[in-house]
């Protein structure tokens, strides 16, 4: 299945993905150290974002989540891509700063967790849909 | 995006590295969103100052931009580091940790940044007017200048208001247009509140109900609010529900000129204790920390304190955050030597949301529905979330 969204940052990136349908704060909920989500009672909590392309509807919290991304990035435990339904300006800023691809204007219901997916330029092809 | 010359100078480089990697991200937010240009901005404020949060990686970020010849075009304000840049050692802060909170600043004095770090400029000289553009981080600040001033102004990142810093301007788009201010839900709040920490529990369920949709909220229902309430709501609003922008009736600026929308939900007392009692895990006994200045802490709160604690002795590690042009007005009042005099810490330039104290304490007790989420996913303390008056008494039991 190919989707076509809206390109926030440029690039190809190819791994599995982890959906969640609540929003993240990437500063207080994701620790920078890790990569492991750490926000109470988060459907995520516990659950490591490194490597992985991190699908969720949008981004929420403090302004200082930009930074957080570039952290995750320099660390090493940043997602390979991020897929939102709607991007908003502290992703947007942290995907450009940390050179991480991402896609918005996704239906992003579409993707499960578990799934293979590519991601190049605006287009998102879901490669091996997890519960097939 | 149709770009000025002096823009086109500034992307293309003429105007120094740090001016074109600024233009470059100001560029990308345009294109993203669908500016159509740049508009001049006249105020802005960063976050990303607390090493806590930035680490090497966005320290070394800002030294570029300061290496690369950065300069600050517009009144520029900072949020709270992650130290009291004077009493850092009585707070408990390692040296190693105050070195490179000295450098992160450093990268901004050279800048031209006012290194003020606080979360509240609206108090202390950055106060922009209805109508004005501007380019702010900080979500509760953010929320503040929208809201309750009407300036205009996106959730910015810290690199993007540090971009708009460097250029003087930001692309038009959001909440600069006037057609994405209208709100799309009415909440009316059937209770009466009159505690910062009530406030605080209202931002945490409206901010629930809109933080997927992104719906402007229009409150009614409110009778009375003061400056602190409206800022501890703004904070929990923002942090709850990534809300920019609320219009309340009868006492936000743009909320008389608004039609309240059709779609109606209502909030109950009831469903406001639960939001308060969701953030109390912790019990009183537990509590080993208790912090009040989430958002920074208004002179008239500080009286309030000193009011309270005079002749009396704190039992537990207090800290009391504000901006330091706030402590110095509470010094020459007298506040400070009677807060300090009952065994409380003044904490100037910093918060406990930024500050570096995981494992220094296992349970918090504040007013503010803000600081209880940062306490408890990025540090993993219990919280206690109470009002005001009682946070300052359970201090001294």
């Amino acid at each position: 299945m190919i989707l076509h969204g809206r390109s926030i940052f440029q690039g190809n990136a190819e791994g599995e993905a982890l959906v969640t349908s609540q929003p993240i704060s990437f500063f207080g909920g994701v620790d920078p150290e890790t990569g492991v989500v750490v926000e109470r009672g988060h459907p995520l909590e516990g659950q490591c974002i490194a490597g992985k392309v991190l699908v969720f509807p949008t981004g929420k919290g403090s302004t200082v989540g930009s930074y957080t991304l570039y952290r995750l990035k320099m660390n090493g435990y940043a997602p390979i891509a991020i897929l939102n339904a709607e991007c908003e300006t502290i992703i947007a800023v942290g995907c450009i700063i940390a050179e991480i691809p991402c896609v918005d204007q996704l239906p992003f219901h579409e993707i499960q967790s578990g799934s293979l997916v590519q991601i190049d330029g605006s287009s998102v092809i879901i490669k091996d849909p997890a519960n097939h | 995006m149709l770009l000025t010359a002096e823009e086109k100078e500034m992307l293309e480089g003429a105007q120094g590295r740090a001016t074109q990697k600024a233009m470059q991200i100001l560029v990308a937010l345009g294109e993203i969103y669908g500016a159509e240009h740049m508009i001049p901005v006249t105020s802005v404020q960063i976050a990303g100052v607390s090493y806590d949060n930035l680490g090497e990686a966005g320290l070394q970020f800002l030294s570029e931009m300061a290496e690369g010849g950065g300069k600050a075009r517009v009144h520029t304000t900072l949020n709270p580091a992650g130290m009291d840049i004077e009493s850092w050692r009585i707070l408990g802060i390692q040296p190693d940790f105050a070195e490179k909170q000295e450098r992160v600043l450093d990268a901004y004095s050279r800048m031209d940044v006012i290194t003020t770090c606080t979360c509240t400029p609206y108090l202390t000289g950055n106060l922009p007017l209805l109508g004005e553009h501007i380019a702010w981080s900080e979500s509760s600040a953010v929320c503040y200048a929208n809201s309750v001033l009407g300036a205009c102004t996106n959730r910015e990142g810290g690199p993007s208001a540090l971009a708009s810093s460097l250029t003087g301007r930001t692309p038009e788009y959001g909440f600069h247009l006037v057609e994405n201010r209208h709100p799309r839900v009415t909440f009316l709040v059937d209770a009466r509140l009159a505690e910062t920490s009530e406030f605080g529990g209202l931002g945490k369920v409206i901010g629930e109900h809109i933080q997927s949709s992104k719906a402007i909220p229009y409150i009614r229902g409110i009778q009375a609010v003061t400056l602190e309430n409206l800022k501890s709501f703004c904070a929990s609003l923002a942090t709850y529900g990534g809300a920019a922008l609320f219009h309340m009736e009868g006492i936000t600026p743009e909320a008389d000129s608004i039609k309240p929308p059709a779609e109606q939900v209502k909030i109950s007392k009831i469903e406001l204790e639960a939001a308060i009692q969701s953030l109390n895990d912790a019990t009183v006994a537990e509590v080993d920390f208790v912090s009040l200045g989430c958002p920074h802490l208004s002179i008239h709160e500080i009286e309030q304190i000193a009011q309270l604690l005079e002749g009396r002795q704190v039992k537990k590690e207090f800290w009391i955050t504000t901006a330091r042009a706030t402590m110095q007005i509470a010094d020459r009042c007298g506040y400070t030597s009677i807060i300090e005099a009952a065994g409380a810490k003044f904490a100037a330039d910093t918060c406990c949301v930024v500050a570096p104290i995981q494992g220094r304490f296992t349970a918090m007790a504040t007013d503010s529905a803000k600081a209880c989420y940062y306490a408890s996913a990025k540090n993993q303390f219990k919280t206690l979330l109470l009002p005001f008056d009682e946070v300052v008494r359970l201090a001294c039991l």
